[in-house]
């Protein structure tokens, strides 16, 4: 039999899903007792260059409130052309397409390889993507300069037959029109007043105005394409005419008197936006792409006024309940993020200030819709202008990473039931028998609208375990789980892909150790985490730190080997020994701590953490470390203090960052020059090794980290320090002066005493 | 509609109408042209009331009664409105000098030059009496209206200087301490020059070193012929930042123009003309001087039931139209761009001009806004943080979802009754307080109107009326025939001199008070005059009260000062000063007053009244208070005679005939086919006229046109008047026609006509044919120099005898019977004469 290593390796790469526990506690009771749910992390579209798509229409069970769609796991009577759906074991006949299928010639989505499909599926016409460019002009102009440039450019990067749009504000906003010849027209909405969709799509022509008292009524809807013609134009056809456009943007005309910040309306421009594709594209994948150099300062959604001598709301302020515009701000947005969402419309946010630009208040609407946020000092950076570029790539058929307007439903055999996803979700609040009522993350639903999704987004989903102690499951029963995806494909087309995973019940008295064994430490560690991050959003930051040292525990105790109050017995086996370093980095990490980070900068991690996979999670739960030296090849080295030595050239990947901290021996030769001497080309090559590794890294990630070259004593080199672990530190002092690392000046503990009080209170008895 | 009828009347005059029952319908005298005899109708009431003795004998000094038949009076002995105006023009032979105190001017309709020497010109100031009573009591008992017409901007022919600017440097202008009175020739300087005491308040104020001038034997400053504000009656001074807003020297004056582009200003062909002409127009912008580019800048917005503005910087290669649809709440949506130099942005303005038509050439919407295109442009102004002027062109009624949006109340059912002057009042008060913001922020709006049906003029003028603004209405316009006066009028508006964010006060002497005031203007309080803009046609009349004796020896003094910014953003005062004498005799009083400025005080007096009271009402009051200045002067100046004599002071004795055509004016007595729009526009357009313009508009220049030689003598508006032969011009300053008859000599018709055929002519022309003979050139010429004398273009319209367009041109002919209802001359003077036997018994 294969590892469990390798079983989980091989689903993660089929299906793109990852169990906590890969053999499920069978009672409720038992599952409860495990501390970590039965849960999982899952991809919705992996990219699976193997999986051709089916051209036909899934077959679904026909009990009304089951529809599971047809899978390898149904039990299928080829003779009489029936299968028996494994969530309601409802009988069901197959359509008459398939008459020909046999033992021999079976559909593909009988096949046990193909646990993932996906189908291909007409359904309306095709509707183009929409890309609706929402851009500050209360910008410096070099700034504004090198964002007309990154725009200009990513019109080139559009599908031809896209539709694209214009609204560009600063005290007004201004909605572009992109049909008319000669004079360039658009419609201006003052960035103070809150309007309603209604009168915006009035106001935009795309309604007839309410006669006196009356309803408004929309207009004929070959108007009403006729009149959003107008604002959403194809690619091809305006590209010349957005391109001036774009060249012609002028900074904000109006006067900002000293010692104020410039009337930003970023508020009104997004109503303005998300109302007008609610007008006339709903329900059709569209990405509203907001520029921003600072943050909203005027109208509804202003997060800070336009006096500069009160600074922006800062963790402490928000602490003290001083952030005045706080919570006004986030309704407006949460309301936008949420009509947003209901219409399948993703909203993307590209902040670049040195400043704060209200993130914070912000965020929800790229949280719940699925769009980017991307967080820059200036537009006239290469992260910005890479990371914009790189939101157009493409995939191995030439089609846009993106997919819009998706919606993840889930279904489940009788013994479990859905808790709640975490990801850029929002429930669709579809109540069906396998929901649970016990709410993890975003529940009370077995269907979640994904607006936008590319094959990295992750969602995390978590189960219970609803079958009781006394009602035991047959010998080798199954538990199945069906994710089923609808999605617009970016090459226009509707999609369904459809993952059926299913795993064994064990009981948990008698086969506690398979269950051990099945635990999968490193996604139990991302899912742990999203449950904090998640939790930290509404709750105070200690009492997150709290419950997740008292589930540390609680999962020591029950899994660890040791004798009653006798701390130095402690063990953990393979399964789990990572599990309790997870959580020290992750208490650490800027998911969890506010200090010395901004409001914004807090959502903005938050914001990449509960979205990424698997892999990405973890380096951004505890950051990689590789060292480069003379004395061997590049190896990823502990994340500690003692790993940073003057010979040593380090590279830490924090997804965010990408620090390259050279070694205070590397730091003095390279100032030295030896790097130019022909005589000393190994030098050159070692430092050049990490350059290279980071330009990797560079390449594909997404957003594009900070990247920092540093060196010792060097002022960036806090980026590395503060990140690992302080096993030396000016507390410790024994390790001053020898040559096994770096002291790090903190009050933190180290990994070192972490460990030592978990098992401490883990094998005591009165915990 | 008909032919040939001139728009601006439409909907007054718009059909044919029957005689009303009760009166004969025209004339029923003698038709000496020859017109067909009227069916005999029932004699006319007037008539029924006329006494044997009503009419008596003339006496040898007050002469003008008559007396006649029993029926009959003939016309010609009762006193004749041209006959007055003939004398006066063939008195007023040398130049007319301000220096003489209580001398009243030659009428406004002799030409004659004026020489300032120490009042005001009466171009710029007419009083309604040069004797003001001393007491109260006898004012009250006289019953003649005490008030000046003023014009503070009037332009002066070419021989005349116009006023000289003073600047008295860094401390502005001299003042009194006391009542700010500004310098003038009413100062009396003492102590050797050290002080002066004011002429209206007495008190005495020290002389500033830089100004202290020594004086002469004669107690005159020795520099007193060299400074303009001690030896003339008008001039002009600089004023300092202290005269400005928030203490800054203003910013030039902007214009905007705002154009309805709605189907109807489309269809009609309007949109097109205005910005065809906009872009030669947009080099005349007014400047102080000539050889100087203007530096008004300008704006254009165009609307429907939303506002669109135009960025239309100089750097840009097209014009960026900027769409603003909510309009419930309006606000300039961009900055830089909007107010342009012409020069400068030439190329993208004409540009813009070019394609507006085009753009808007298929549109299909009809509803529009009006409140949030001022809102608009004040909102500009005021982010450009400078006065200015709206031109507004403006079809229909804004019944688009907006502030300021209007229902049609126009009911036909309310007029004659109390509820009658409603109609008269804005419908809302939204475009009340609008003015006020308008006002502040020296905001003037011109409304230019193309109504095809009621667009409400009452509530549409409320902002142009209330900010010193001006309305034009060109109902039914058509881009044919309507083309040229409506492009006269505009050319003339925007060239005309004007001035921003004006402020004008009135001081008197110790005695009399400015206590009314009527004109297009806005009055936070009761002495101060606001005027967002302030042109030279616009007119100010102030009426003056007692609050105190006054006294023979001084007179009585009255300084009016206008602070003003000029056309090139100078702050400036202008000073009018006028002194009148004052008299204890009531024969004095009569001796010199002014019946032309009297009727244009009754007239704004009662077309103000009709907003307050049933028309019947503001007529009645007329007539009796004439019968009582009438009566008064009967009984304290008038030799002893006959109680059934009817005698008239010199002065005064056109007083009936002009009274009796402010009576049957359109506001006072409309005919059945007079609409509501006309009658408040013309309310308000008599509102602002100055003495000449509301002679020409009450009693209508007719003149004979046979000789190609002099100008001819006009003769009286009466239909007994015409000669069937001839060709008669008639002339009230809105309105222009050329009568003919129908047995007009052929050799006439071909030189006007070019043919000789009487049925050959056209109705429907608007000008007239250039013909090369002396006859055609003099007549054009006469046109166009009565053309130039109005602030308004008239449109020529030719009738012709017994045309249906004939009846339009009759109801200009005041002196007969009006199909409204409105007394013939001679029976309003039986009238008038039984109201002062009435009054004296």
């Amino acid at each position: 039999m294969t590892t469990y290593q390798e079983f989980i390796q091989q689903n993660e790469d089929r299906d793109g899903v990852r169990f906590s526990w890969n053999l499920w506690p069978s009672s409720r009771l038992e599952a409860t007792r495990l501390v970590v749910p039965v849960s999982c992390l899952f991809t919705p579209l992996k990219e699976r260059p193997d999986l051709p798509p089916v051209q036909y229409e899934p077959v679904l069970c026909s009990r009304a409130n089951c529809k599971a769609v047809l899978n390898p796991l149904c039990q299928v009577d080829f003779r009489a052309k029936i299968w028996a759906c494994n969530f309601c074991f409802q009988r069901n006949p197959f359509p008459p397409s398939y008459a020909g299928i046999s033992d021999v010639n079976q559909p593909a989505e009988l096949m046990p390889q193909f646990s993932t499909i996906e189908y291909i599926v007409q359904r309306g016409p095709p509707a183009p993507l929409i890309f609706l460019y929402v851009v500050d002009t209360c910008l410096e102009e070099e700034d504004l300069q090198a964002l007309r440039e990154s725009l200009q450019m990513s019109l080139s990067l559009l599908p031809p037959n896209a539709l694209v749009g214009l609204i560009t504000f600063g005290r007004m906003v201004q909605v572009h029109e992109l049909s008319c010849e000669g004079i360039a027209k658009s419609y201006v909405f003052r960035g103070t007043k809150e309007l309603s969709s209604k009168q915006i799509q009035e106001m935009l022509g795309l309604m007839k105005p309410t006669a006196s008292g009356q309803q408004g009524r929309p207009l004929a809807p070959q108007d009403a394409v006729a009149a959003s013609c107008r604002f959403l134009q194809p690619v091809h056809r305006v590209d010349m005419n957005l391109t001036d456009l774009l060249g012609e943007l002028q900074r904000d005309p109006w006067p900002v008197p000293q010692g104020k910040r410039p009337l930003r309306s970023t508020g009104v421009a997004l109503s303005v936006a998300v109302g007008l594709l609610e007008g006339t594209f709903p329900n059709t994948g569209a990405r509203v792409m907001l520029f921003t150099g600072g943050p909203p300062t005027q109208g509804p959604g202003m997060v800070v006024g336009d006096e500069l001598k009160t600074p922006i709301r800062s963790w402490h302020d928000i602490q003290k309940d001083n952030a005045r515009y706080l919570k006004k701000a986030t309704k407006h947005y949460e309301a936008l993020a949420n009509r947003s969402a209901v219409n399948g419309h993703s909203i993307d946010i590209y902040a670049c200030a040195l400043d704060q630009t209200g993130l914070l208040e912000m965020k929800c609407l790229a949280n719940l819709t699925g769009g980017h946020i991307v967080m820059g000092d200036s537009f006239n950076t290469s992260l910005f202008k890479q990371t914009f570029q790189r939101v157009f790539t493409k995939d191995y058929n030439g089609d846009f990473r993106m997919a819009f307007g998706g919606t993840l439903e889930i279904k489940t055999s009788r013994e479990l039931k859905v808790c709640g996803a975490i990801g850029p979700c929002v429930s669709l609040n579809s109540k069906s028998p396998c929901v649970s009522e016990n709410e993890m993350g975003i529940g009370g639903t077995s269907q979640w609208k994904v607006c936008s999704l590319n094959p990295s987004t992750t969602l995390a989903m978590y189960f219970e375990v609803v079958n009781q102690h006394n009602a035991p499951i047959p010998q080798g029963g199954r538990g199945a789980i069906q994710f089923v995806t609808q999605y617009q494909h970016s090459n226009t087309q509707k999609r369904i892909r459809v993952t059926t995973i299913a795993r064994n019940w064990a009981d948990a008295q008698s086969q506690i150790q398979h269950i051990e064994g099945s635990f999968d430490q490193e996604v139990a560690a991302v899912l742990m985490a999203r449950l904090g991050v998640f939790r930290a959003e509404s709750e105070e930051g200690p009492d997150v730190l709290r419950w997740l040292d008292r589930q540390l525990i609680r999962l020591c105790q029950k899994f660890g080997q040791f004798n009653k109050d006798d701390p130095t017995s402690f063990k953990l086996s393979e399964s789990l020994s990572l599990y309790p370093q997870f959580m020290f980095h992750l208490r650490r990490s800027p998911f969890l701590q506010v200090f010395n980070n901004s409001p914004d900068e807090s959502s903005y991690y938050r914001h990449h953490f509960v979205r990424q996979d698997l892999t990405q999670s973890l380096i951004m739960i505890q950051p990689i470390l590789y060292s480069y030296s003379f004395y061997g090849p590049p190896e990823p080295v502990l994340l500690d203090s003692s790993s940073i030595l003057p010979d040593r050239i380090l590279l830490m990947d924090t997804f965010f960052q990408l620090v390259i901290y050279h070694g205070e021996t590397i730091a003095q030769w390279r100032k030295a020059g030896y790097q130019e001497m022909a005589e000393y080309e190994n030098f050159k090559q070692l430092l050049q090794a990490p350059l290279d590794d980071a330009q990797e890294i560079l390449q594909t990630r997404f957003p594009m980290p900070r990247y920092i070259d540093t060196e010792h004593g060097g002022s960036q080199a806090r980026f590395l320090l503060s990140k690992v672990n302080p096993s030396q530190t000016h507390n410790n002092l024994y390790a001053w002066g020898q040559e096994t690392g770096a002291p790090i000046l903190t009050d933190d503990v180290s990994l070192q005493v972490f460990m030592d009080h978990l098992k401490k209170l883990a094998v005591s008895s009165s915990a | 509609m008909q032919g040939g009828y001139p728009p601006q009347q439409n909907g007054a005059f718009g059909q044919v109408r029957g005689p009303q029952p009760g009166y004969a319908g025209p004339y029923p005298g003698q038709s000496n042209y020859g017109a067909p005899a009227p069916a005999p109708a029932p004699a006319p009431p007037a008539q029924k009331r006329l006494d044997p003795d009503a009419i008596p004998s003339p006496q040898a000094s007050d002469l003008p009664a008559v007396q006649k038949s029993r029926h009959r009076i003939d016309p010609d002995a009762i006193p004749s409105p041209i006959q007055v105006i003939e004398d006066d023009k063939a008195k007023s032979t040398e130049p007319f000098t301000t220096g003489v105190r209580g001398q009243a001017p030659p009428l406004v309709t002799t030409n004659f030059q004026v020489k300032d020497q120490g009042n005001a010109s009466p171009r710029f100031i007419r009083c309604t009496a040069y004797n003001m009573p001393c007491t109260s009591d006898m004012a009250k008992q006289s019953q003649v209206p005490l008030a000046a017409v003023i014009k503070p901007l009037a332009t002066l022919p070419p021989d005349e200087t116009p006023p000289y600017l003073v600047d008295h440097g860094e401390g502005g202008p001299i003042r009194c301490n006391r009542c700010k009175a500004y310098m003038c020739p009413y100062m009396q300087f003492i102590e050797g020059g050290r002080r002066f005491q004011c002429g209206f308040c007495s008190c005495v104020t020290e002389v500033p070193p830089h100004y202290f001038q020594h004086l002469d034997h004669t107690g005159k400053r020795v520099d007193c012929y060299d400074r303009p504000e001690l030896s003339l009656g008008s001039y002009e001074f600089l004023a300092t930042v202290d005269y400005c807003k928030n203490n800054k020297l203003p910013q030039p004056p902007a214009f905007i123009f705002l154009i309805d582009v709605s189907y109807n200003a489309v269809k009609s062909g309007m949109v097109s003309i205005v910005c065809q002409e906009l872009k030669t127009l947009l080099d005349y912008l007014p400047r102080e001087n000539p050889d100087v580019d203007s530096v008004v800048r300008v704006g254009f917005v165009t609307y429907n039931k939303v506002l669109h503005f135009y960025n239309v910087k100089s750097s840009l290669a097209q014009p960026q139209m900027l769409v603003v649809s909510d309009v419930s709440d309006m606000f300039v949506p961009l900055l830089d761009g909007f107010l342009v130099n012409v020069n400068e942005s030439r190329m993208v303005i004409e540009s813009l001009l070019d394609q507006i038509p085009e753009m808007f050439a298929d549109t299909r919407e009809t509803e529009t806004v009006f409140g949030p295109v001022i809102q608009a442009g004040l909102e500009a102004l005021k982010a450009a943080d400078c006065a200015g002027k709206l031109f507004i062109f403006h079809t229909s009624l804004p019944i688009a979802e907006a502030p300021g949006k209007l229902k049609n109340r126009e009911d036909k059912k309310l007029i004659g009754t109390d509820k009658e002057k409603s109609l008269f009042q804005p419908q809302v008060g939204f475009y009340g307080s609008l003015a006020k913001e308008c006002v502040a922020q020296g905001c003037c709006v011109d409304l230019f109107l193309f109504p095809n049906q009621y667009v409400d003029v009452a509530t549409l003028g409320v902002v142009p009326v209330s900010t010193g603004g001006s309305i034009y209405k060109y109902t039914y316009f058509q881009a044919q025939t309507d083309r040229e006066r409506f492009l006269n009028d505009l050319r003339r508006n925007v060239q005309k001199k004007v001035g921003f964010d004006a402020v004008m006060r009135v001081r008197t002497s110790t005695g009399i008070r400015a206590t009314d005031f009527f004109g297009s203007f806005y009055m936070s309080n009761t002495t101060d005059v606001e005027l967002a803009g302030l042109d030279c046609d616009k007119t100010i009349t102030v009426e003056f009260r007692h609050d105190d004796k006054l006294s023979e020896e001084t007179g009585a003094l009255m300084q009016c000062a206008v602070l003003y910014t000029s056309c090139s953003g100078q702050r400036r005062l202008r000073i009018h000063n006028m002194a009148v004498n004052c008299c204890s005799q009531l024969a004095d009083l009569y001796r010199n007053c002014e019946t032309d400025t009297i009727i244009n005080f009754f007239s704004k007096y009662a077309f103000r009244s009709v907003l307050t009271s049933p028309t019947k009402t503001v007529r009645d009051s007329l007539v009796n208070q004439c019968a009582q200045i009438l009566a008064c002067y009967r009984k304290n100046c008038a030799s002893p005679s006959s109680a059934g004599q009817l005698i008239l002071p010199e002065c005064m004795k056109l007083l009936p005939v002009y009274l009796n055509c402010v009576l049957k004016s359109d506001v006072l007595l409309p005919g059945a086919d007079v609409s509501l729009d006309d009658r408040a526009y013309l309310r308000q357009l008599i509102s602002c006229m100055d003495v000449t313009e509301s002679h020409v508009f009450f009693y209508p220049r007719l003149l004979p046109i046979s000789t190609c030689d002099a100008l001819p003598v006009a003769v009286r508006d009466s239909e007994e008047r015409l000669s069937k032969g001839g060709v008669y011009l008639l002339e009230t300053g809105l309105h222009l026609f050329l009568w003919v008859g129908a047995n007009a000599q052929q050799e006439l018709l071909i030189n006007v006509f070019g043919t000789p055929s009487f049925s050959q002519i056209d109705p429907n022309m608007t000008s007239l044919p250039v013909l090369d003979n002396p006859f055609s050139q003099r007549l054009r010429e006469i046109i166009d120099s009565f053309r130039a004398q109005r602030s308004r273009y008239m449109k020529l319209m030719v009738v012709k005898q017994e045309d249906k367009a004939e009846l339009i041109f009759r109801h200009f002919l005041v002196e007969d019977k009006s199909a409204s209802g409105g007394a013939s001359y001679v029976d309003f003077l039986c009238h008038m004469h039984k109201e002062i036997r009435q009054l004296l018994s």
